[in-house]
């Protein structure tokens, strides 16, 4: 954790990443319960890219939360990184997102008053990362980003792109297990979806876990893995790269040459 | 996240709204510069009291009759003589009776050239001056031949002094009371007016000569007995009560003629009334420090409210339950301890000056109270914000716009 470098993801037993098995997530009571999930499985190993995709209503928000221990399964059991998630109190739960998940929001979700430098040095000052650390490890990670240049700007100073690249940084700053992305693309034009498409297959070849929150074609193509969510339950699961290999366009992209 | 981490995203917390944190802080440093100031307003008038009291001198009583006061417009009594003065003066009568004063008071025009003025005039022994503590500022008092003698001296206060003479010196000049020319002898050192009756405009003459000249032989309208000392005031006053009761009885109805009063009680009461009035002003003060506190409440509230999206973003990026309610905590307790100070440094500058009159005395423990009860508020109203802002679920926090 205390590493200056970015560090990449150490070789752990061999466990999955995220393993759900049979979660159920039922909002409301009785006559007006809502059944957001209704049983869904789902393993993801270490190294993969995944998409989900769905229509509205189809659940993958309320799985997005749950992936992100931002709310807890009415039913099933949530392994992240090999924690049982679903027994953990609040207190828990906080140093769970804060070690294990980066979160990438559609919405960007910056702190509108602090510099990007500040807003990526966040997670570390919950971490209890120290300070000197924290500048190293935020200068290498805007720097992954391609926004070095950008430490000093407030996301108002900041185009979109380059704002969810900060969000990107801020995700990653933790080395976290997984990147956790909610609709990223949603807000941005296609120039800057394309700029945040490829920091995050840099992200995939450099041997991070993604998982990515979409209903973009565009967007699904770049990974993996795309899981597809119908009515609370996992409709098609197809891969068409390897969790070892490179991502889909970078793999092309070497073809290519 | 160290307490360090906290207080530093508390200051970027109140700096964020530069406007809003110093009204909110106003409202504080106003409360808590008001509970200090008004109360060493108050401190400082109930002591100035207690300086005219200990200036009167506690050891004297004052006997007055009471058919005189019943009556109203006599000023002398028949029943208070120089002979109830001798007996009281006779050391056989009490080992606790210093001096006995006695006085008739009249009132007259006095002039001199063409200024004039309505003043009393007390008609005393030599002794006055020491019992009652009237120091003579220019000139001297009469003397006991002047008295013997009853000659044609006064003394004359003050304001008295500055009416008839304005900045010339009053000593030796010729001054006229009703139409007998006095000379002045000396002029009274200006006297606090808390304690009630003062002679600044006064002209004090020596009894035999009042007498001769306004008011007769009749009787004396107040005698001022002095105790040897503190403790012996209540030996005093009960040796003159058997003495008056001897010459003086008691009339038909069984009740005594006279009237022995401790001119010191007379002041306790004013102290205590002015005791009162610092409680008054303290209270009103308080409300004004609560009111402030309401406002750390209020906008604290606001920011959480406003900020709820924030405390998301924070949560999920792994802040703790204890780190933001620590966050809200500091800022809200930061802004009131902020205000508390200034309110201190506020207050202590505004009690270096008179404040109408009187010389603001400030209270240690207010200060302590104003401050500790300033950060109390912070803490207290700014927990309630704070509680709901680090219970919120991340989901409904990011969800908020």
């Amino acid at each position: 954790m205390h590493a200056a470098t970015l560090p990449q993801p150490a070789a752990r037993p061999d466990h999955p990443v995220l393993d759900l098995r049979d979660i159920e997530q039922v909002y409301g009571e009785g006559d007006t319960a809502v059944h957001a999930l209704r049983g869904v499985s789902l393993t993801v190993q270490r190294g993969d890219y995944v998409a989900v995709m769905g229509p509205s209503g189809s659940g993958k928000s309320t799985l997005m939360n749950l992936l992100g221990c931002l709310d807890v399964p009415t039913a099933g059991r949530y392994l992240l990184d090999g924690v049982d998630v679903a027994g953990l109190r609040e207190s828990a739960l906080s140093l769970v997102r804060n070690r294990k998940i980066g979160f990438v929001f559609q919405s960007f979700n910056l702190i509108p008053r602090m510099d990007a430098a500040a807003n990526v040095e966040l997670p570390m000052v919950y971490a209890g990362v120290a300070r000197r650390a924290r500048r190293e490890r935020v200068d290498a990670a805007l720097a992954m980003v391609g926004l070095a240049d950008r430490a000093g700007h407030r996301p108002n100073e900041l185009s979109g792109g380059q704002q969810q690249r900060v969000a990107v940084a801020r995700a990653l700053v933790t080395s976290p297990a997984l990147v956790l992305a909610d609709e990223p693309t949603g807000n941005l034009d296609s120039v800057s979806t394309d700029d945040v498409l490829t920091v995050f297959d840099q992200l995939s070849a450099a041997g991070r876990t993604i998982v990515v929150i979409t209903h973009e074609d565009e967007v699904a193509a770049r990974a993996k893995r795309v899981v597809r969510m119908r009515d609370g339950l996992v409709a098609s699961d197809v891969r068409s790269v390897r969790v070892g290999d490179l991502p889909p366009a970078l793999l092309r992209q070497q073809a290519a040459r | 996240m160290s307490v360090w981490e906290v207080l530093r995203s508390a200051l970027r917390g109140i700096t964020a709204n530069w406007l809003r944190s110093v009204l909110t802080l106003l409202g504080v440093l106003i409360g808590v510069a008001a509970v200090i100031t008004l109360t060493a307003v108050g401190q400082g008038s109930a002591n100035s009291i207690t300086e005219s009291i200990s200036s009167l001198g506690a050891n004297t009583l004052t006997v007055t009759s009471s058919s005189a006061n019943g009556r109203g417009s006599t000023t002398t009594s028949q029943d208070l003589t120089l002979d109830v003065v001798d007996a009281l003066a006779d050391p056989d009568a009490s080992d606790d009776i210093a001096a006995v004063v006695p006085e008739v008071s009249s009132s007259a025009t006095v002039s001199a050239g063409e200024a004039s003025a309505t003043s009393t005039v007390l008609g005393t022994t030599t002794d006055y001056f020491a019992v009652t503590g009237s120091d003579v500022a220019q000139g001297t008092a009469f003397s006991q031949s002047d008295y013997d003698a009853s000659r044609r001296v006064a003394v004359i206060g003050a304001d008295l002094a500055d009416t008839l003479f304005g900045s010339e010196d009053a000593v030796g000049q010729s001054i006229t009371i009703g139409t007998t020319p006095f000379t002045v002898t000396g002029v009274l050192q200006t006297q606090d007016t808390v304690g009630g009756a003062s002679t600044n405009s006064a002209v004090i003459a020596p009894l035999t000569r009042v007498q001769d000249s306004f008011t007769g032989y009749g009787g004396v309208s107040t005698i001022v007995l002095q105790a040897t000392g503190a403790d012996t005031v209540d030996g005093a006053q009960a040796d003159a009560t058997v003495v008056l009761d001897a010459l003086l009885g008691t009339d038909s109805s069984g009740t005594a003629s006279y009237t022995i009063s401790d001119q010191a009680e007379l002041l306790e009461t004013q102290a205590e009334t002015a005791d009162t009035f610092t409680t008054l002003l303290a209270a009103v003060a308080g409300i004004s420090l609560l009111v402030g506190g309401i406002g750390v409440t209020n906008i604290m509230l606001v920011t959480v409210t406003e900020r709820t999206r924030e405390i998301g973003i924070r949560k999920a990026l792994g802040a703790t339950r204890w780190a933001v309610l620590g966050q809200f905590l500091a800022e809200a307790t930061a802004l009131s301890l902020l205000g508390g100070l200034l309110g201190v440094a506020v207050a202590l500058v505004a009690c270096s000056f008179d404040i109408s009159g009187v010389d603001p005395v400030v209270v240690p423990s207010t200060v302590g109270l104003a401050l500790a009860v300033s950060v109390g508020i912070g803490v207290f109203f700014g927990g309630f914000p704070a509680h709901r802002a680090a219970g919120l679920r991340p989901v409904l926090a990011l969800r908020h716009e």
